[in-house]
């Protein structure tokens, strides 16, 4: 029997009421902002039945410069046996910019975190393997921050001219 | 046969370099370095549709050691510079690169972090093809392009070696 959208949404609200900021919807997709501390558990809790969570879409980050927490994870979720999909929006700080890994409950969690590393620099922690994934080795910076100049090159052989 | 300037040696050095000229543009072998969308384009040419043997440039050698043209046919990041170099590097004389579409040719539209704005930055160029990607027309106009400048091309590298 298929659980409903509103009914995971509820249990969500009774089950982590201190954790949880903020539900909204956009284009049919919720989105739920929650306290960072809190992610592994909320994961863990979607994982399990009757919700069944199995597979994380996606992972990455976003660079909101300026405001006050500056860089907001997102995770997108999905449920097969259910059809439904949800999104997870976390905020972290500049100087405190680490969360933890979702490396333990998802295998496909190593890759995407080490993407959004190398892009962002955000460290996450419990990752068994946190290299970059993109650009080289000796590559100074993260290349997706708004403050990273737009044409700076670091290349790896000195170029003519 | 001792190797003079052209116009200076005479008839026989100049007939024979432009016997050379004939014999290397019409046995082009080149070496495809494909990395993006452009190589789609670059099939279409090489294939039965364009047909590129018909100018003499049908061998299509996966080792640059022996291909006298690498085709550079599509974007080049930093990270991939050196793979490229080392390619240029391994093809033996006489050697001809052609930029193939606009990013090998200026970065195209990716002006970031990640590409080499034009791949003259990392290795001597000679035709440049525009296009996004470039027509089948356009790169055999480029490649009959390059042909005329091997013709009229001199050999002087085949003894710059041995005064080194």
């Amino acid at each position: 029997m298929a659980i409903s959208k509103e009914k995971v949404l509820e249990d969500l609200k009774q089950k982590f009421s201190d954790n949880i900021l903020e539900i909204t919807a956009q284009f049919g997709d919720d989105i739920i902002c929650i306290k960072k501390e809190a992610l592994l558990d909320i994961v863990n809790f979607l994982r399990e039945e009757p919700y069944a969570f199995t597979m994380l879409l996606d992972l990455t980050c976003v660079d909101y410069m300026g405001e006050e927490e500056r860089f907001e994870m997102v995770y997108h979720l999905f449920s097969l046996s259910n059809k439904l999909r949800l999104r997870f929006k976390t905020r972290l700080s500049e100087d405190d910019c680490k969360i933890d890994s979702l490396t333990p409950i998802f295998k496909n969690a190593n890759w995407l975190e080490r993407e959004a590393y190398d892009m962002f620099g955000v460290h996450f922690e419990g990752h068994p393997y946190l290299r970059r994934l993109f650009m080289y080795d000796g590559f100074e910076g993260h290349p997706l921050r708004k403050d990273y100049p737009l044409h700076k090159h670091q290349p790896k052989i000195p170029l003519r001219k | 046969m001792k190797h003079k300037k052209d116009g200076k040696g005479g008839f026989i050095t100049t007939t024979f370099n432009s016997m050379l000229g004939w014999g290397r543009k019409f046995s082009l072998f080149q070496y495809p370095f494909i990395t993006a969308c452009c190589g789609m384009e670059y099939m279409s040419v090489a294939c039965a549709h364009y047909d590129l043997d018909r100018f003499g440039m049908g061998w299509t050698r996966f080792t640059p050691r022996q291909a006298d043209m690498l085709l550079v046919v599509g974007t080049i990041t930093h990270k991939e510079a050196p793979v490229l170099k080392t390619v240029y590097d391994q093809m033996t004389e006489p050697k001809w690169v052609v930029a193939f579409g606009a990013c090998a040719v200026s970065g195209g539209i990716y002006d970031n972090y990640a590409v080499v704005q034009g791949i003259d930055r990392i290795i001597p160029v000679d035709v440049y093809i525009p296009g996004c990607p470039p027509r089948p027309e356009t790169i055999i106009n480029a490649l009959i392009k390059l042909q005329e400048k091997i013709q009229k091309e001199g050999h002087e590298w085949r003894f710059q070696k041995r005064k080194s």
